[in-house]
């Protein structure tokens, strides 16, 4: 479903993003790894057809990035690092408002807002105005937001930075229980949540991919634990 | 176009839920009154608007990119920008969206200017022809700084410099047609010169409209102006987005 191929993407002399290429299917869950700076965030915004790339391209769900982003961002719920909103507008407010424009009207309206609110856990600041959640709530309106219209792919930056270990755990859940029938990307440097969500893990280090594997391939592989793989594949080809 | 609606809506909603649209509502208002009076509008005894328009431009030197200057600043520097422009919302949607729901709250408080209409009505029998014409001069001249802030809006994260750089601009774009300032240059420039400067300014279009002329060239002035700089938003946009 996200066929990504040779996406380069640079800021001035910084390679940001250097040629990754790699496809997730439906039913599979991404792990995005590598350390802040990575590229890790670049390469979504390109995703997400905030970012244009460089050179290289890839499609989403049939749409190319470059052609069609318009298609992509149809088919696509992506949730930006920090989880950008309106600070004056409240919950509601916000949530209409992206149904407006992802054109979600009437009672398919209703039934979204019915469902998606429950599902996020965010009844109790339904009518708060953005600026007074906490960053807990921010993101779990953020994570809303992506998943409002149901979309096939989901691209999630970063989805349980700030949370607390409860909140961190409600949000694996909800992945976890979406990833049948979705095709989803989530970055993270936390790899526990990798063990435990993902199928499938990429880490990236210096806009290059590293390893393309599964998370318990790569402990078999090595035979140590996660975060020390981690080290020593970023660090390792940072000496180089 | 469902893009350009959402924006639209939320944008002018936003306007009223937060306290700018009041501060700037009751500030202009202030001003829209009081400065007919202070430049003799009983004295002058004429049943007419013509003082109150004259002192328009100046204060939308002011007013205006005050409302203009945190379109997109704003956005950039809360990285709302990153939310709304992965909606399946265009730049040429947002763009508009944005410009159409400022200009629509000028218009709204261009319209709760209406005690000066109805005094003058009041008081005598005014050319109501010529205040139409005049409010429509106003409401394109909105549009022209609107469209001109808009576009400084784009150009920087900080409103301040936005703010700054639009009233400069819009300033140059009115004094440069003041009587003032051509009879200053006449002694050094050359009148063909002279002339293009005073139809690239606001002040004849404004004033020709103002007198109840409303030609092409004076329309088509507005609209090339307005499309021009709200085009470069456009591109400027498109550019610096995501920085």
């Amino acid at each position: 479903m996200i066929e990504v191929q040779q996406l380069t993407r640079t800021f001035g002399p910084i390679v940001a993003v250097d040629g990754i290429s790699f496809r997730v299917e439906k039913g599979d869950v991404l792990g995005f790894l590598g350390p802040n700076g990575a590229g890790k965030s670049t390469a979504m915004k390109m995703l997400a057809c905030f970012l244009k790339p460089d050179s290289g391209t890839a499609s989403i769900c049939g749409h190319d990035i470059l052609r069609d982003p318009v298609g992509v961002r149809q088919s696509i719920g992506y949730l930006a690092e920090n989880a950008p909103a309106y600070p004056e507008m409240t919950v509601s407010g916000f949530l209409r408002f992206v149904c407006d424009a992802r054109q979600i009207k009437g009672t398919a309206r209703t039934e979204a807002l019915d469902r998606i609110v429950p599902m996020c856990s965010i009844e109790s600041v339904y009518h708060q105005t953005f600026d007074t959640l906490s960053k807990g709530y921010k993101r779990r309106v953020g994570l809303a937001q992506a998943l409002l219209h149901d979309p096939q792919v989901l691209i999630l930056d970063e989805p349980t930075d700030g949370l607390d270990p409860n909140q961190k755990h409600e949000v694996r859940q909800l992945i976890l229980q979406m990833a049948k029938e979705k095709c989803i990307i989530v970055s993270t440097h936390i790899l526990e949540e990798v063990e435990q969500v993902c199928s499938r893990a990429i880490i990236i280090a210096k806009g290059k991919i590293r390893v393309d594997s599964t998370p318990k391939k790569l402990q078999e592989e090595y035979q140590v634990p996660l975060d020390e793989v981690f080290r020593r594949i970023t660090l390792e080809k940072k000496s180089a | 176009m469902n893009g350009f609606w959402a924006v639209f809506k939320r944008e002018l909603k936003g306007y009223f839920s937060t306290p700018v649209a009041y501060v700037f509502l009751v500030i202009f208002l202030f001003f829209a009154g009081y400065l007919p009076f202070r430049d003799g509008f009983f004295e002058l005894r004429q049943a007419d608007l013509s003082l109150f328009f004259k002192a328009l431009p100046l204060l939308f030197i002011f007013m205006v990119p005050s409302v203009a200057m945190r379109l997109w600043a704003e956005e950039r520097k809360t990285g709302s920008v990153e939310l709304l422009l992965t909606l399946p919302i265009t730049v040429p949607q947002a763009v508009l969206g944005k410009f159409f729901a400022a200009w629509a709250f000028l218009g709204i408080a261009l319209l709760l200017t209406f005690p000066l209409p109805v005094t003058v009505f009041y008081l005598g029998r005014p050319d109501a022809g010529l205040i139409w014409a005049g409010y429509l001069g106003a409401l394109l001249m909105a549009g022209g700084f609107l469209a001109i802030g808009s576009f400084f809006s784009t150009v920087t994260k900080n409103q301040v410099i936005s703010f700054i750089l639009s009233v400069v601009a819009c300033g140059i774009l009115v004094y440069a047609g003041m009587p003032t300032t051509l009879e200053y240059l006449s002694a050094s420039v050359s009148p063909a010169l002279l002339s293009l400067m005073e139809n690239l300014s606001f002040q004849i279009h404004f004033e020709s409209i103002q007198r109840g002329v409303i030609e092409a060239k004076d329309l088509a002035y507005f609209v090339i102006l307005i499309a021009a700089w709200v085009y470069a938003s456009m591109l400027v946009l498109e550019e610096r987005k995501a920085h």
